[in-house]
């Protein structure tokens, strides 16, 4: 029975390893539930945020803040990399670094320059095989974003663009459509998009402490901060939601594979057996 | 029933109040404010400190911001609070600090102490103090 021997250690071999998957899943759901639930709480702050700077650039017409300003050509552009700090989330980091990629390469045909600002550690190796400029990167900020973590990589691109190094700031992350579907998105940050900030009538203005232009620096900075805050948020529950969804299928296919060795075992067995019982008889007939 | 005013305290990582009060005061950048309903519009940065928001029962919630924004409008008062101490030359040093581990991961070296980073700390937990210490008085009395 030295076959069905090695095929038992190998189903209990599996079955640890289904046991670490199916720990992994129901540690993602739950994880996934408060990301989504940062996701949402981090709504309101933008929205109020927007609706101010929507008043504010309409009561003060007369400034325009380089943020909003839209009628540069694109030569040089920077990105925000967003990604995981960990692996075992199915496709989730690949597919972004692939539609970037993409994106990178029909950039370079025009003759755009690119340069890159890094979150997360899975993105920072995909730059350093993959080649590029990064300037600047924050790696670790666990399953709980903070808003100060990513100031600096922020600030960095907001700089280059306001000394003119780069014309365009864009993000790229995973959208969180449902549990079971993330989408790598690639979008616009600063300039802001002028439909955005829509047109409301007003027929009053602020008091404003300090200046109109200084409050609507901080302002804009902030907007731009959460946006980007957003983004991590946003990957963070896609990256646990894909997790989920990966260790379930580890979790199915240790299943299905466990059962398949236990018929080889099983099978192996019997034909033991069979073999022992047809021994003894034939060894009976003998005598 | 008292003239009451809708107040929103809200951070990027969470809504922190929500509600109708009598008068808020917050540490503006100017000075500290007052604000009663139907104040004039009004929009300015604050200081990092205690936003004291006096609700309609006469009692008193306070809560800390290290810094923000703030925005009254005659029946709304909107705080856009910051989760962290913020200024210029500190951001600088965040920006630094992020492109000092760009070009280290890419040459691969450790981290090292930081002067602004440990200065701003000692700021917010100041102000964290003695936003402890007011409200801890106003319990006893």
């Amino acid at each position: 029975m030295a076959g069905a021997k090695e095929i038992r250690t190998k189903i209990a071999s599996i079955k640890s390893t289904q046991k670490i998957t199916k720990a992994m899943q129901m540690v993602a759901g739950a994880k996934m539930r408060k990301a989504q639930e940062r996701m949402t709480a981090s709504r309101p702050y933008a929205l109020k945020m927007l609706q101010v700077i929507a008043h504010l650039s309409h009561a003060s017409p007369e400034y325009r803040h380089s943020y909003m300003a839209a009628n540069r050509e694109h030569k040089r552009v920077g990105y925000i990399v967003i990604s995981s700090d960990r692996g075992l989330c199915g496709g989730l980091n690949t597919n972004l670094f692939r539609k970037l990629a993409l994106e990178i390469r029909d950039q370079r045909k025009a003759g755009v320059e690119t340069s890159f600002a890094v979150i997360g550690s899975k993105a920072l190796a995909f730059f350093r095989r993959f080649g590029g400029k990064v300037m600047a990167q924050v790696t670790h900020i666990g399953d709980k974003p903070h808003v100060e973590d990513l100031i600096g990589a922020v600030r960095v691109l907001l700089d280059a663009y306001e000394a003119g190094e780069i014309d365009a700031i864009y993000v790229a992350y995973n959208e969180f459509v449902n549990t079971m579907t993330q989408k790598p998105m690639i979008g616009q940050l600063v300039p802001i998009h002028a439909e955005k900030i829509e047109k409301i009538p007003t027929h009053w203005d602020y008091i404003y402490e300090p200046e109109p232009k200084v409050v609507l620096d901080a302002l804009l900075t902030r907007y731009i901060e959460s946006l980007v805050y957003q983004a991590v948020v946003e990957n963070g529950a896609c990256e646990q939601s894909a997790r989920m969804v990966a260790m379930r299928a580890a979790s199915e296919n240790a299943g299905s594979l466990i059962s398949e060795l236990q018929l080889v075992y099983n099978k192996a067995r019997q034909a033991a057996i069979t073999q022992e019982i047809s021994e003894i008889v034939g060894g009976a007939a003998a005598v | 029933m008292p003239m009451t005013v809708h107040v929103d305290i809200v951070s990027a990582e969470r809504a922190i109040h929500s509600g109708l009060a009598t008068m808020v005061f917050a540490p503006g950048e100017m000075g500290e404010l007052g604000i009663a309903p139907r104040h004039t519009a009004l929009i300015t940065r604050l200081r990092p400190g205690e936003v004291r928001v006096q609700k309609m029962d006469g009692e008193t919630e306070h809560f800390f911001v290290s810094g923000g924004m703030l925005e009254v409008q005659p029946h709304v008062v909107t705080v856009l609070a910051d989760t962290a101490i913020r200024a210029r030359d500190l951001d600088e040093a965040a920006a630094a600090e992020a492109k000092r581990r760009a070009e280290d991961a890419l040459a691969g070296k450790a981290a090292e102490f930081q002067y602004a980073k440990a200065q701003a700390e000692l700021a917010e937990a100041v102000a964290q103090l003695r936003a402890i210490e007011r409200l801890r008085k106003t319990k006893v009395s």
